[in-house]
């Protein structure tokens, strides 16, 4: 894992101070609420609902047990005990006093955290795949460019006021497991006549107006990496809308100018930048690579023992294949049945940190599936830990299965939502729990908006749920055929919405038509790109 | 209490310059390229900075205007210039405030008119505020990075 050294420090601490001398001059009156609100957003601060909300920065969603101890200590100390794990790979804690931020913001600094950029429009925390350092089928661990991309994107002098927010990922594997191409800019690593580079896939995105970013440079040398993403963010910074909010993203901007005249302006800019000296030194990513080296695996069992149901069904379900066949990857669900999707009380996240400490080199990951990962977990002792995890509450096996949901938190805590999408979330999870259906449909992504910001990725869900306000009631739209994977595409709207009623109701005809039309191994997903939308829709309305 | 003031766009609050400011009017960046004597023009967001390229050497003065903080074209236009070697007074003006100086001054600007006259103590606090820079830009400051792999004897 990445250390901070002075410098990096110093840099949090700097902007500890500097937030702490803004709420000062808030409360003062010499700044007005207008003026303060792009500050308090780019350190993470919302106004929700209820109470302010505070986004902590978890990059590329790695961190080890002090910092996830740390989080649990927040959690019970300014907040309710509890927190919600973010599709960013962040967190949340959803009731905090403003007078508190500044003494919360230098609690995490003291464990090399912060909450810097995780709001505003500005580049946002770097996201990656959640298995990084350990899949087995990547090309390199993606985190050390993440991390180089941190850096140049934290407290960026000409990117702080873009037009609209900015999301950036990497991915170093063919298998996209982290949404690569709905960001602003996805990049991913990749080799090319034994030389590695990177692609840059640019204007993705979900909100309003869903699209899949193009691939605008298959093969960006290393040396460049940070120039071309300047140039990119320059074009956009330049030209992207801003007469418009709902427009001002570079998805729209790449879609107006067309992909092949944003790419001229990114190369023209691109040509013009690899004189001005913005690459850092070569040298500084041999230095981040260590951070991210393999821990010392030893060799040990490449089974389990079976005779324990529910323990098979956990390792069938929540383990993911490692690079050392001694060692698979776990994953903890967030997802119990009939609970907050994503959302994990102090005990619990001490439980985890624990339990990284113990059996994961202290190490964790948090998945934008709002699920968490022990990324390097000996074969031979997942008993021990599923044991325990069991015990906390955080055993669920079901990742990837219907009850596996994203959800946004909608109503009950957004200001921004239409509707709620944590009751649909949990009603539907104990649905498919009591009819013993989920484990029969595999694997299904369920993904829940509360509005058209589509936080809980609806259009990429193999079925998707937007909830909408028509004339004051809660009514949800129903999608299918999304995939945020590899085979990336956007979900189709099945016809007119549903109540609340109605649309647990609609989930269960459409994965019936599912069950009764599948042939072999297909998912959910193939099934519906093999026959279309109309076996789905005949059997909603007709 | 801050009083406001209400300063004119052209009160110069704060500048990093040596040489006697230019006090004169400036025009519009069509004005400019089309006028073969102007030598102080002002950039609105729209503007491309490109277009006063083949003029820097006349200009002593460049006003970039921010009508809003929030709208962040400004700091491209002022690093274009920069980047392209533009010498002369960078100067910010319209709605600046005291969290925008530190990054406006990383991206060349060195002349500062804010529509509302600041609180010095709290202008020079914020721009002082990054011991250490991230990134690389024509402000002539060592990078982390750059530290880090000994560039800073």
């Amino acid at each position: 894992m990445y250390k901070y050294d002075n410098y990096d420090q110093q840099m949090v601490d700097a902007r500890v101070e500097e937030f702490r001398d803004q709420a000062r001059r808030r409360l003062e009156g010499k700044l007005t609420e207008d003026q303060f609100k792009p500050l308090r957003l780019m350190n993470g601060l919302y106004l929700q609902l209820h109470a302010y909300m505070l986004r902590v920065a978890i990059p590329y969603g790695t961190l080890n047990g002090e910092q996830m101890t740390a989080l649990a200590n927040i959690a019970d100390k300014y907040d309710r005990g509890y927190g919600h794990f973010t599709t960013r790979q962040n967190l949340q804690y959803n009731w905090i006093k403003l007078e508190d931020a500044a003494d919360i913001l230098a609690d995490l600094a003291k464990v090399e955290m912060h909450a810097i950029q995780t709001s505003g429009n500005c580049i946002r925390n770097i996201s990656s795949d959640h298995f990084a350092g350990a899949a087995q089928d990547e090309l390199v661990d993606p985190r050390p460019y993440a991390e180089l991309l941190r850096q140049w994107s934290s407290f960026h002098p000409e990117f702080t006021y873009l037009p609209r927010k900015f999301k950036i990922c990497v991915i170093a594997s063919e298998k996209d497991r982290a949404a690569m191409r709905l960001h602003d800019i996805g990049i991913q690593i990749v080799q090319q006549d034994g030389e590695i580079g990177a692609r840059f896939f640019v204007g993705g995105g979900m909100g309003r107006t869903p699209m899949i970013a193009p691939m605008i440079r298959d093969f960006v040398p290393l040396d460049q990496l940070i120039t071309y993403a300047e140039a990119c963010l320059r074009v956009y910074n330049r030209y992207g809308r801003r007469d418009n909010k709902y427009k001002a993203r570079i998805k729209i901007l790449v879609h107006e100018l067309g992909k092949d005249e944003y790419t001229r302006q990114v190369e023209e800019e691109f040509a013009h930048m690899l004189d001005q000296g913005v690459e850092p030194p070569r040298e500084e990513l041999e230095r981040l690579k260590p951070f991210f080296a393999d821990p010392t695996f030893e060799d040990g069992a490449k089974t389990v023992d079976r005779s324990d149901p529910d323990f098979a069904l956990w390792v069938d379900r929540n383990t993911h294949r490692h690079k050392n066949d001694a060692y698979v990857s776990a994953v903890i669900s967030l997802k119990p049945v009939a609970g907050i999707p994503g959302d994990a009380t102090g005990d619990q996240m001490r439980v985890m940190a624990n339990l990284a400490q113990q059996y994961s080199f202290d190490e964790l990951r948090i998945m934008h599936t709002q699920n968490v990962v022990l990324p390097h977990v000996k074969i031979a002792d997942l008993h021990a830990l599923w044991t325990q995890l069991d015990a906390a509450d955080l055993g669920a096996p079901n990742m990837d299965t219907i009850e596996d949901m994203i959800a946004c938190p909608g109503l009950d805590y957004c200001a921004l939502a239409n509707a709620r999408s944590i009751p649909l979330a949990q009603r539907i999870s104990e649905k498919f729990d009591a009819s013993g259906k989920t484990e029969k449909l595999g694997e299904l992504k369920l993904k829940i908006s509360g509005c058209i910001n589509a936080c809980g990725h609806h259009h990429a869900g193999h079925i998707g749920i937007l909830g909408v306000d028509k004339k004051g009631v809660e009514n949800y739209q129903l999608s299918l055929g999304g995939s945020e994977a590899e085979d990336v595409s956007l979900a189709k709207i099945t016809g007119p919405g549903f109540t609340e009623d109605g649309v647990i109701e609609a989930v269960e005809t459409v994965t019936d038509v599912y069950l009764a039309q599948k042939q072999g191994e297909e998912r959910f997903l193939d099934t519906y790109r093999r026959i279309g939308m109309a076996p789905f829709k005949e059997a909603l309305y007709d | 209490m801050t009083e406001n003031l209400g300063t004119s766009p052209d009160e110069v609050q704060f500048r990093f310059r040596d040489d006697e400011t230019v006090d004169h009017g400036t025009v519009t960046v069509d004005a400019c390229c089309d006028q073969t004597n102007a030598t102080a023009v002002r950039i609105e967001p729209g503007d491309d900075a490109r277009e006063l390229l083949p003029f820097l050497d006349r200009l002593a003065l460049v006003e970039v205007n921010f009508p809003s903080f929030a709208d962040g074209r400004g700091y491209s236009a002022a690093r274009i210039l920069r980047e392209a070697g533009y010498t002369g007074e960078l100067r910010a003006v319209g709605d600046v405030l005291i969290d925008q100086l530190s990054h406006m001054r990383r991206c060349g600007f060195d002349a500062f008119a804010p529509d509302v006259r600041l609180d010095e103590k709290d202008a020079q606090r914020a721009f002082a505020t990054w011991d250490n820079v991230y990134q690389a830009t024509t402000d002539g400051r060592k990078t982390i990075q750059e530290r880090r792999h000994g560039a800073d004897q």
